[in-house]
């Protein structure tokens, strides 16, 4: 393992000091661990807050600021963040509206976000709780946890940002969020595993000339293996995989994204996106916004995920709203 | 049992957790994400300063601590579930300064009934209940046909560890380790692995405390 890291226990704690030095417009309570927004708890506005394992950068923590998110806590690498967390998030940037917890429906994440709930419920805060389950290379049954939460966070994060910013009640925000998670789908390929700081191995073995088709974020194997195959058939399996669990029609209006893992360099996603946009476009979907780059990340995976958003007016209109946080900044 | 004896069974936890930690973070890469070890170990190895700094006297203090420092510290979802049932645990002993065998398995049944309340895991799923559910029953199997403590423990900690074995051959239902589905055949449930290493852990400590008639290991 070659990592650019000090000693692993560490590294949570220095990449948040990092992140403080970097943008001192937000505000890191190293102790809590929770990144929040400069001007957090503003009277009257509804409050976003998410979280989860660290690993995903720059989700939660580049997602804080403007028009996203009011709060991020990050979990150790890989796991989910605890109770006590989500609750000083809550704490410090509840405006008296509500806030929203916007979860990823993983076991870990929605234990610990239910017990936070509890407790701000018991220091007299309003919480509503979003999940956000896109990946459709996990069945959504009685037989598993439920389909994963991936790439849709950041359309979730985006939108029902916006409508916070734009100072909507805590019941329409969270509406707006279950939308958006209802219309987006996800699916990705990993072709290497993921090192964590604390196990300085690989979580699996992928030969030089397969590729884990389905994979999580966490390094968990995906539903099957393959050889390699190119680039242009990859993204064949992927779109097949997310427009049989959610068809598209000639004139849908989409915001797409194409996702590097963290090990894949821009030009490949570039590749990727070349090929989306050209198979969307044969069938008639609109992309009307798209993303290409790292923004829901698995340490240094190689690999990359496609997530689409059947989009209508609203969640476009609020997509284009201005956002100003570390990783995702636009308009005015 | 008292404060003491409980004090010690989670020292003797943590430390059998922290020198199993890779092998606990091994089978979770099999079937999970690869943390189990390293969350357990700072989980636990947090209740130990938390008991060390407070010292409960009464064992339901003991153990509230314990859930407390669990939820507080474990992350993942061990966090609260393990949390959640030495909370459970710690209610039905109450204040007692000195608990029987007979109230110590009746808490060993509210910490599987506690954990299966928010974990919504069956026997077969798969998870850590696959290790404790078959402990509490052969716990209260050896204490229904007047079997002492130590006794007790013992077969608590043995059917664990058959529990853990038979996990293997299951599909797992539950947690991450669900996505994988039939991939998961062949492995040991981590989760059900440091079940088993709490519980004998306990059943350790029962053992040692009846060879020091003061019962202070």
């Amino acid at each position: 393992m070659k990592k650019f890291i000090n000693a692993p226990e560490a590294v949570l704690a220095e990449a948040l000091s990092g992140i403080a030095a970097a943008h001192p417009e937000l505000k890191v309570d190293a102790e809590n661990k929770v990144i929040s927004r400069g001007d957090a708890g503003r009277r009257g506005k509804v409050a976003l807050v998410s979280g989860g394992g660290s690993g995903h950068e720059p989700l939660h923590g580049g997602f804080v600021g403007l028009g996203m998110l009011d709060a991020a806590c990050p979990g150790e690498v890989f796991t989910s963040p605890v109770p006590g967390q989500m609750l000083a998030a809550a704490q410090a940037v509840d405006g008296g509206a509500g806030v929203l917890f916007i979860v990823k429906n993983y076991t870990g994440d929605v234990l610990n976000f239910q017990m936070a709930a509890e407790l701000a419920a018991e220091e007299g805060i309003t919480v509503e709780t979003v999940l956000v389950d896109d990946d459709v290379a996990v069945k959504d049954s009685t037989w598993t946890a439920g389909r994963r939460g991936t790439g849709a966070t950041v359309f979730v994060e985006k939108i029902a940002g916006a409508l916070a910013e734009q100072g909507a009640g805590l019941a329409a925000v969270a509406e707006m969020a279950k939308r958006v998670n209802a219309a987006s789908r996800s699916f990705a390929v990993a072709l290497t595993a993921c090192t964590t700081p604390a196990s300085g191995k690989p979580g699996f073995d992928l030969p030089e000339d397969e590729m884990e088709v389905g994979v999580g974020i966490h390094g968990e194997p995906g539903r099957r293996r393959e050889k390699l195959r190119p680039a242009k058939e990859i993204v064949a399996t992927a779109l097949d995989a997310i427009l049989t669990d959610q068809p598209l029609d000639t004139g849908d209006e989409t915001i797409v994204m194409v996702n590097g893992l963290g090990g894949t360099p821009l030009i490949e996603l570039y590749v990727v996106f070349n090929e989306v946009a050209a198979a969307l476009a044969d069938k008639g979907v609109v992309v009307a916004r798209n993303l290409v780059g790292n923004y829901v990340t698995s340490l240094d995976m190689a690999g990359a995920s496609l997530t689409v958003c059947r989009a209508d007016a609203d969640m476009l209109s609020l997509w284009d709203a201005p956002v100003n946080t570390p990783a995702l900044r636009w308009g005015s | 049992m008292d404060a003491s004896m409980f004090r010690a069974w989670i020292h003797e936890a943590a430390r059998s957790v922290t020198k199993n930690a890779d092998h606990l973070t091994r089978l979770d890469s099999a079937v999970g994400d690869a943390d189990h070890g390293i969350n357990m170990r700072r989980g636990l190895q947090a209740a130990v300063a938390m008991l060390d700094e407070t010292r409960p006297s009464t064992p339901g203090a003991v153990l509230a601590t314990v859930g407390r420092a669990l939820i507080s510290k474990t992350g993942g979802a061990s966090g609260p579930l393990y949390g959640t049932g030495f909370r459970q645990a710690a209610r039905t002993l109450g204040e007692d300064a000195d608990v029987s065998a007979a109230q110590l398995g009746a808490a060993l049944a509210a910490a599987l009934t506690g954990i299966q309340r928010i974990g919504a895991a069956l026997e077969g799923d798969k998870t850590m209940i696959d290790a404790l559910s078959p402990a509490v029953t052969a716990y209260q199997a050896v204490i229904d046909t007047g079997g002492d403590l130590t006794n007790a423990t013992r077969a608590a900690s043995d059917a664990a560890a058959r529990g853990l074995k038979q996990t293997a051959e299951m599909q797992a239902r539950k947690g991450r380790a669900s996505y994988l589905g039939a991939r998961t055949i062949g492995h040991e449930d981590p989760g059900a692995a440091s079940t088993v290493l709490i519980l004998s852990a306990l059943a350790t400590i029962c053992s040692a405390g009846e060879r020091h008639a003061d019962g202070n290991p």
